[in-house]
């Protein structure tokens, strides 16, 4: 039992991570939460049936033009909403992006359907066992791609010089200015980036959960947790977050209480509001 | 013309007066679904206040008000099926509401602005886990059914045409508070706190008090307008409560002017009325309030009632054209 809930712990863990270090990133570049952050995989999760189901493309084309539909909205967001709330108090954006939010669940509901769609996956679901253990491959397969993507948009960070200017504008955007940064363009380049990270893995859970409206909001409420409490302003602690949230709510949901899955992550999150409110990697900044 | 300040009050106290002639005749005169929509309406408006002075006047954004309006609800519903009486089960109701708030202020003073946003929500998301699961005390999804309405000196007010007087008479009471409040130095405490919060505390606003208290009155106004909603709709359930409720009562806040009396009015009213006479599905709707919402916030966050207010007040001859002012959206020279 322990290590079948393991795998599916860190398989959550692995998206909410995934979709945390998207909001550490937006918010270090351009100060803005993202409240929309679940819907941006919820559409292109919609987006890949579209293609692939509706449309009848071949996989490959799918995938591609789904990316590339979701890293076009990041930047229609960005350019559209958010580049004109920016001088606004922090509130003003906080509202828009919840605005974007509801839009897109009942846009989703007006042209689409409310119901659940079954999207079929790519990889073997005929499960592995070893003793009393079963795993799913694909469970594994989306684990270790998700694992991959976060790796790799991590190096990105750290060793390009996209992923300098990405950092120096979170650390001064004034500085960042003088030093010959141009703002705005990076800024795009997050919005860019963080599209890419949630069409890819709108991809990769579409088989797992059911591609309906309301998959965002639960998604998109625990990658701010995890983000919360592991540290706002810290990539780590997005990640270590995320694990910890996909771990606590798989092991509470089997051990607990099911039917209160969804609470265990607020209550980790009250904790460290209480005890650390910069989380556990956070630095505080003021 | 005479001076515009008196010109001003005779004005008033003449819309004070034909207000109440035309609440007390609306029912008597008024068909069933003018009526429907009316009480529909009073019940919003008076969430919709309390979530004016969390976030309007005080700048705490709570996306908390459909909870607060479920324990509201839930009292009142448990509370008037066992038989005890609506008018000690109301104000029940708004008091525990009220002290929720109250709790949920203290992470308040804690985290600003975004944290906020997602504490309250995560707070939403945890009392409608508790109505879902708790089905021994809440009746689960199938909800609480045949609510009595409530009577007074031993008239049943039970048809909707008296029930509009219980509406009606506690949305005047808890707008008269609400009027002495803004005129109150609490109301200038709020604002010192929303404008800036360190400057407000060394001038000598106690966060701690202003804050939970903010939270406490705006949750006891939505208890309060929950409670008068489960004898209205005679059947509560959890999916009455969801996030979606608590986004409604913010459209209605910014769309109709974050920190302005009136705004409340407007925002109810436009929220309400507005899906029925477009005859539009609740999807339709959300979807046209969410684009509405951004709109209003990129071109005039400031809200409607300010540019009516200007309007009125130019066509008045009271005062010339100028430009607004927004209050709570205003711009900060930076924020990095």
């Amino acid at each position: 039992m322990i290590p079948q809930l393991f795998v599916g712990g860190l398989l959550s863990g692995a998206i909410y991570a995934l979709a945390a270090m998207g909001f550490v990133l937006l918010w270090q570049a351009s100060r803005t939460i993202n409240f929309a952050q679940g819907e941006f995989i919820m559409l292109p999760a919609f987006g890949v049936v579209l293609f692939q189901e509706v449309l009848k493309l071949p996989f490959p084309a799918a995938v591609g033009l789904t990316v590339l539909g979701s890293m076009a909205m990041g930047l229609v967001v960005k350019q559209f909403i958010v580049q004109p709330l920016l001088r606004r108090d922090i509130l003003a954006i906080v509202i828009a992006t919840l605005g974007i939010a509801l839009f897109a669940r009942n846009f989703i509901i007006v042209f689409w359907t409310a119901d659940p769609i079954f999207y079929p996956s790519i990889f073997s679901t005929k499960p592995w066992r070893w003793r009393e253990v079963v795993v799913s491959p694909e469970d594994l397969w989306v684990l270790g791609l998700v694992s991959l993507l976060i790796l790799l948009v991590q190096m990105l960070i750290r060793h390009t010089k996209m992923g300098w200017a990405m950092q120096a504008i979170a650390q001064n955007r004034e500085v960042a200015r003088v030093v010959g940064i141009n703002v705005s363009r990076t800024m795009a380049q997050v919005y860019l980036l963080n599209g890419l990270m949630m069409g890819i893995a709108a991809v990769m859970i579409a088989p797992i959960y059911f591609v309906q409206y309301n998959l965002g909001i639960s998604l998109g409420l625990k990658a701010f947790y995890s983000a919360v409490i592991g540290g706002f302003n810290q990539v780590k602690g997005a990640l270590f977050g995320g694990f910890l949230v996909g771990l606590l709510e798989t092991f509470g949901a089997a051990y607990v209480s099911t039917a209160y899955r969804d609470a265990f992550a607020l209550v980790v999150l009250i904790g460290v509001l209480l005890l650390k409110p910069e989380g556990i990697f956070g630095i505080r900044e003021e | 013309m005479g001076s515009g300040k008196s010109n001003r009050r005779v004005l008033e106290y003449g819309a004070l007066i034909a207000g109440l002639t035309a609440v007390g005749l609306f029912p008597r005169v008024a068909g069933d679904y003018p009526l429907y929509l009316a009480n529909l309406t009073g019940v919003y408006l008076i969430g919709a206040i309390g979530l004016n002075i969390t976030l309007g006047y005080a700048g705490q954004v709570s996306l908390a008000h459909a909870a607060f309006m479920a324990i509201g609800a839930y009292t009142t519903a448990l509370l008037t099926l066992k038989g005890v009486s609506f008018w000690v089960a109301m104000p029940l109701g708004a008091l525990l509401a009220g002290g929720f708030g109250f709790l949920l202020g203290f992470p308040a003073l804690k985290v600003r602005h975004h944290y906020l946003a997602m504490v309250t929500i995560g707070f939403n998301v945890l009392v409608y886990l508790v109505l879902r699961n708790e089905s021994e005390i809440t009746g689960g999804m199938t909800g609480l059914r045949n609510i009595p309405r409530p009577g007074i000196l031993g008239v049943h007010l039970g048809a909707d045409r008296d029930y509009f007087y219980v509406i009606a008479a506690t949305a005047t009471l808890f707008a008269a508070f609400y009027r002495f409040l803004v005129r109150s130095k609490w109301a200038r405490a709020f604002r010192a706190m929303r404008e800036n919060e360190l400057r407000a505390e060394v001038v000598g606003v106690s966060l701690r008090t202003y804050k939970t208290m903010a939270f406490a009155i705006g949750a006891a106004y939505a208890g309060a307008s929950g409670a008068l909603l489960a004898c209205l709709l005679r059947y509560i359930d959890p999916s009455s409560f969801e996030l979606d409720r608590s986004f409604q009562f913010l459209i209605m806040v910014v769309v109709g002017g974050p920190g302005w009396f009136a705004g409340p009015l407007v925002g109810a009213g436009i929220v309400t009325l507005l899906p029925e006479l477009l005859r539009a599905t609740q999807a339709v709707y959300l979807m046209l309030f969410a684009v509405l919402l951004i709109l209003m916030l990129i071109f005039s966050p400031a809200g409607l009632v300010p540019a009516l207010d200007r309007m009125g007040r130019v066509l008045l001859g009271w005062e010339r054209p100028r430009p607004a002012v927004p209050e709570v959206m205003r711009e900060e020279t930076d924020r990095t």
